[in-house]
């Protein structure tokens, strides 16, 4: 064992701390979830880009740096630590790229990764449905084989930032006959082809976050197709896998957050420390960042001496999304009275933007698969209780 | 950057785990209950056999001179089996602090081999803990007073037994008097002595914490899956899975944090001292939250004197205040924080 970061993963973050405190916008951007935040957040990723940043771990060739996991960590820190802006293609590059390397074909690769990259191609994932939530295998949206073309109808729901996103991955029913996971296949398609309805949904703070997307006879090429006809659950369910539980949420975003927290309560500690309680949660808290980024380094060095790592993954989502809840939860009481107050209320003082976190933070425990069905996933493949 | 142990650490404490697994069975716990000392000389000798005892000592004086990071893997083994032997007091802390003890040879030469072959029982009485755990069998109490280190033999103390819930605890209410002929090491050098095993006591609790804790989840999974109710194993119901995942989560996310503090002891980083407090909280933590929910999945059998179950749950209890409750590791951890220009953001794990 050996905790210390040798001098090429210095020399990595020094570089990675100058490029950042050059380029990270002054001012934070708009929010993602408005037009013109989105197109902020687009030229951002351009950016980044431009100085290779966009996709470290990916291979050189398509636009990365072949950067490992503790390099990707560095750099997570350091782009937390530069409060940089949030990542608003995050679902094409930590979830679809890691997929398309492992079942694409080089043309996919090449027609998709660059662009994906550099932020010219936004992408959305489509696989909640109305009737397919937690039971993602009730996906009934259908794929119908139609010579090179699949044609495409049905509904797609909660899809993240769809509204102004170029395109989707998910997965379909193709073979109409099948029940369950068999007979669904994992497709890519552009979300302006004709027959796509895109209909915006407002979360709680109000934007169009989300979006739902209705499907009539869209006419998408077989070359759109990932992987094999009717493999589309292994597809998915190997992305559901480790890598993507790690990249998701990096230790960084969390760690900045429980700091942030500690100078608040600090700042607010004479009316903080009236409930007593208050300064256990922010200790919690930072207990609670630190263990997460100390687990998430020792799975990084288990994977780099060639563990595999399976149903523990749940355990991960469980943990942040909770921690996370706990960081907000407690900043909102720190805050007290203002904590209601939208931060351009004229009163506001500097509540800063710990509202909106709370409010995110209530969807951690639900989306990328609720936090109940993890706890089910742990009992059953990392704990061996029988199944239901 | 590797957050993994080596090879050899882990096939040693493979050997433990196996030797435990057949040499430490809860009824043969239950059998030592009973004897006044509470203590198994066979068992000690065995563990000997296997190397345990010589762990720490330095190679001159016929140990292996290993340190914090073997000891926190086997720690947790004397956890998962609830060893009723206050082994890591003699073998880890006693010989850690008497390696370090200034210039006083005779000592070292006089103790550390036989702490090395097995042969000698040390306790030590430091003033976070009100009591002296197996004073009792101690061949030599190593004391704290005012910062300075006393050696005193048994028959210069007058020992008060204090019983415990958990039967296998022998804690002790120490009188003695210290002269100039007990005092090893004057305050100056055994401040930092003093710090330094109770840290490595600490992290000791805190792994012995981790492995309480993944044996009583393992009780709670074998129940479940044994004990039928309504026609079906009662770990198929998700009430009963949810409960037990939790304890898994809790217990994920302190390993490390208690593997980091060993490391971070190994190393005299800076900040080890935060690092096990933090370690003990976690452990303790998830300790806690696994006797409750084994205890509620096992139903009245769990409340039971005959299930095992009691056994490790007593010990988790037990050992949650042992070198420090969780106010005195909170405080060190608030100290830490809450300074002026403290180092807590991403990126700062590692200082
Ligand atoms: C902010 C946000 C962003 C999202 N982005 C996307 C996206 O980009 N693309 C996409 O496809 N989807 C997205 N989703 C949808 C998300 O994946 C689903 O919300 C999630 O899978 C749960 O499905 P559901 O909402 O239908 O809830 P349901 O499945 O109806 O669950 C409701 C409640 O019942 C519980 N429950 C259900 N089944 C079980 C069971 N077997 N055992 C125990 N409890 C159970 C759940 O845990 C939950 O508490 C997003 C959701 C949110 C909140």
């Amino acid at each position: 064992m050996r905790l210390e970061y040798t001098d090429r993963q210095q020399r990595f973050r020094q570089e990675v701390r100058d490029w950042l405190e050059q380029n990270v916008p002054k001012q934070p951007l708009r929010s993602f979830d408005t037009e013109e935040g989105f197109a902020d957040h687009r030229a951002w990723e351009g950016k980044l880009a431009g100085g290779r940043w966009s996709a470290v771990t990916w291979p050189k060739e398509v636009g990365g740096r072949g950067c490992d996991l503790i390099e990707w960590l560095i750099f997570e820190e350091e782009y937390w630590r530069a409060s940089a802006p949030l990542r608003v293609n995050q679902n094409g590059i930590f979830l679809l790229a890691p997929t398309l390397m492992e079942y694409g074909t080089d043309e996919q690769k090449q027609r998709f990764l660059p662009r994906m990259a550099t932020g010219e191609d936004i992408w959305a994932q489509g696989w909640s449905e109305p009737g397919a939530g937690s039971d993602m295998a009730a996906i009934r949206c259908k794929a119908v084989r139609d010579g090179d073309h699949y044609v495409i109808s049905g509904q797609k729901t909660w899809s993240t930032r769809a509204v102004w996103a170029d395109w989707l991955f998910g997965l379909f029913r193709t073979d109409p006959d099948s029940v369950r996971h068999h007979g669904l296949t994992f497709i890519l398609l552009p979300l302006n082809l004709p027959g796509i309805t895109i209909r915006p949904v407002q979360q709680l703070n109000g934007q169009t976050g989300f979006a739902e997307i209705f499907f009539d006879e869209v006419r998408v090429p077989v070359h759109n197709r990932l992987a094999d006809e009717g493999a589309g659950w292994q597809v998915a369910m190997a992305t559901a896998g480790f890598e993507r539980g790690l990249m998701l949420r990096s230790p960084g975003r969390f760690q900045q957050t429980a700091k942030s927290l500690v100078e608040l309560y600090l700042r607010h500690q004479a009316h903080a420390d009236a409930d007593p309680s208050v300064r256990d949660a922010v200790m919690q808290s930072w207990m609670g960042a630190e263990a997460y980024a100390l687990a998430t380094y020792r799975t990084a060095s288990r994977m780099a001496k060639g563990a595999q790592i399976g149903a523990e993954a749940s355990t991960n989502k469980i943990f942040w999304s909770e921690l996370d809840l706990l960081m907000h939860e407690t900043a909102m009481r720190i805050l007290g009275a203002r904590a209601e107050l939208m931060p351009h209320a004229p009163d506001a003082g500097d509540i800063g933007n710990w509202l909106d976190g709370f409010l995110f933070a209530q969807a951690g425990p639900i989306y990328a698969g609720t936090n109940e069905i993890q706890r089910n996933i742990i009992a059953e493949r990392m704990l061996g209780l029988p199944r239901s | 950057m590797d957050f993994t142990f080596e090879e050899q650490q882990v096939a040693f404490r493979d050997a433990v785990r196996k030797f435990l697994m057949v040499e430490a069975a809860p009824e043969m716990l239950r059998e030592i209950w009973e004897t006044e000392s509470g203590r198994s000389r066979d068992l000690r000798a065995k563990l000997a056999d296997q190397g345990i005892t010589a762990l720490s000592v330095p190679e001159e004086f016929g140990g292996i001179g290993l340190g914090d990071l073997d000891w926190v893997l086997i720690n947790q083994e004397l956890g998962y089996y609830a060893i009723p032997d206050s082994l890591s007091d003699t073998a880890y802390l006693a010989a850690w602090m008497l390696t370090r003890l200034p210039s006083d040879i005779s000592l070292k030469k006089a103790w550390l081999p036989r702490i090395a072959n097995g042969t000698a029982r040390i306790a030590l009485g430091h003033p976070v803990n009100p009591f002296v755990a197996d004073a009792q069998l101690a061949d030599l109490l190593l004391l704290w007073h005012n910062d300075e280190v006393h050696a005193v033999q048994r028959d210069q103390v007058k020992l008060s037994f204090n019983p415990s819930i958990e039967m296998s605890r022998r804690l002790y209410k120490v009188e003695w008097k210290p002269t100039d002929a007990t005092r090893v090491a004057p305050a100056r050098i055994g401040k930092d002595l003093w710090e330094g095993v109770l840290n490595r006591a600490a992290l000791a609790v805190s792994a012995q914490q981790l492995g309480l804790a993944q044996r009583m989840l393992d009780l709670g999974i074998d129940h479940s899956a044994q004990r039928k109710q309504f026609g079906k194993p009662i770990g198929s119901f998700q009430a009963v899975k949810h409960q037990l995942a939790d304890v898994a989560v809790k217990i994920e996310f302190a390993k490390p944090v208690v593997f980091r503090a060993a490391q971070a002891l190994a190393t005299n980083r800076p900040r080890a001292a935060v690092h096990v407090s933090h370690a003990k909280l976690a452990a303790c933590e998830a300790a806690w939250l696994s006797a409750r929910r084994s205890m509620q999945v096992h139903g009245a059998m769990g409340y039971t004197w005959e299930a095992d179950l009691q056994m490790f749950m007593k010990r988790a209890w037990a050992l949650d205040a042992a070198w420090g409750d969780r106010a005195y590791h909170k405080t060190r951890v608030a100290k830490f924080i809450f300074a002026e220009g403290a180092e807590l953001g991403p990126g700062d794990t590692f200082n």
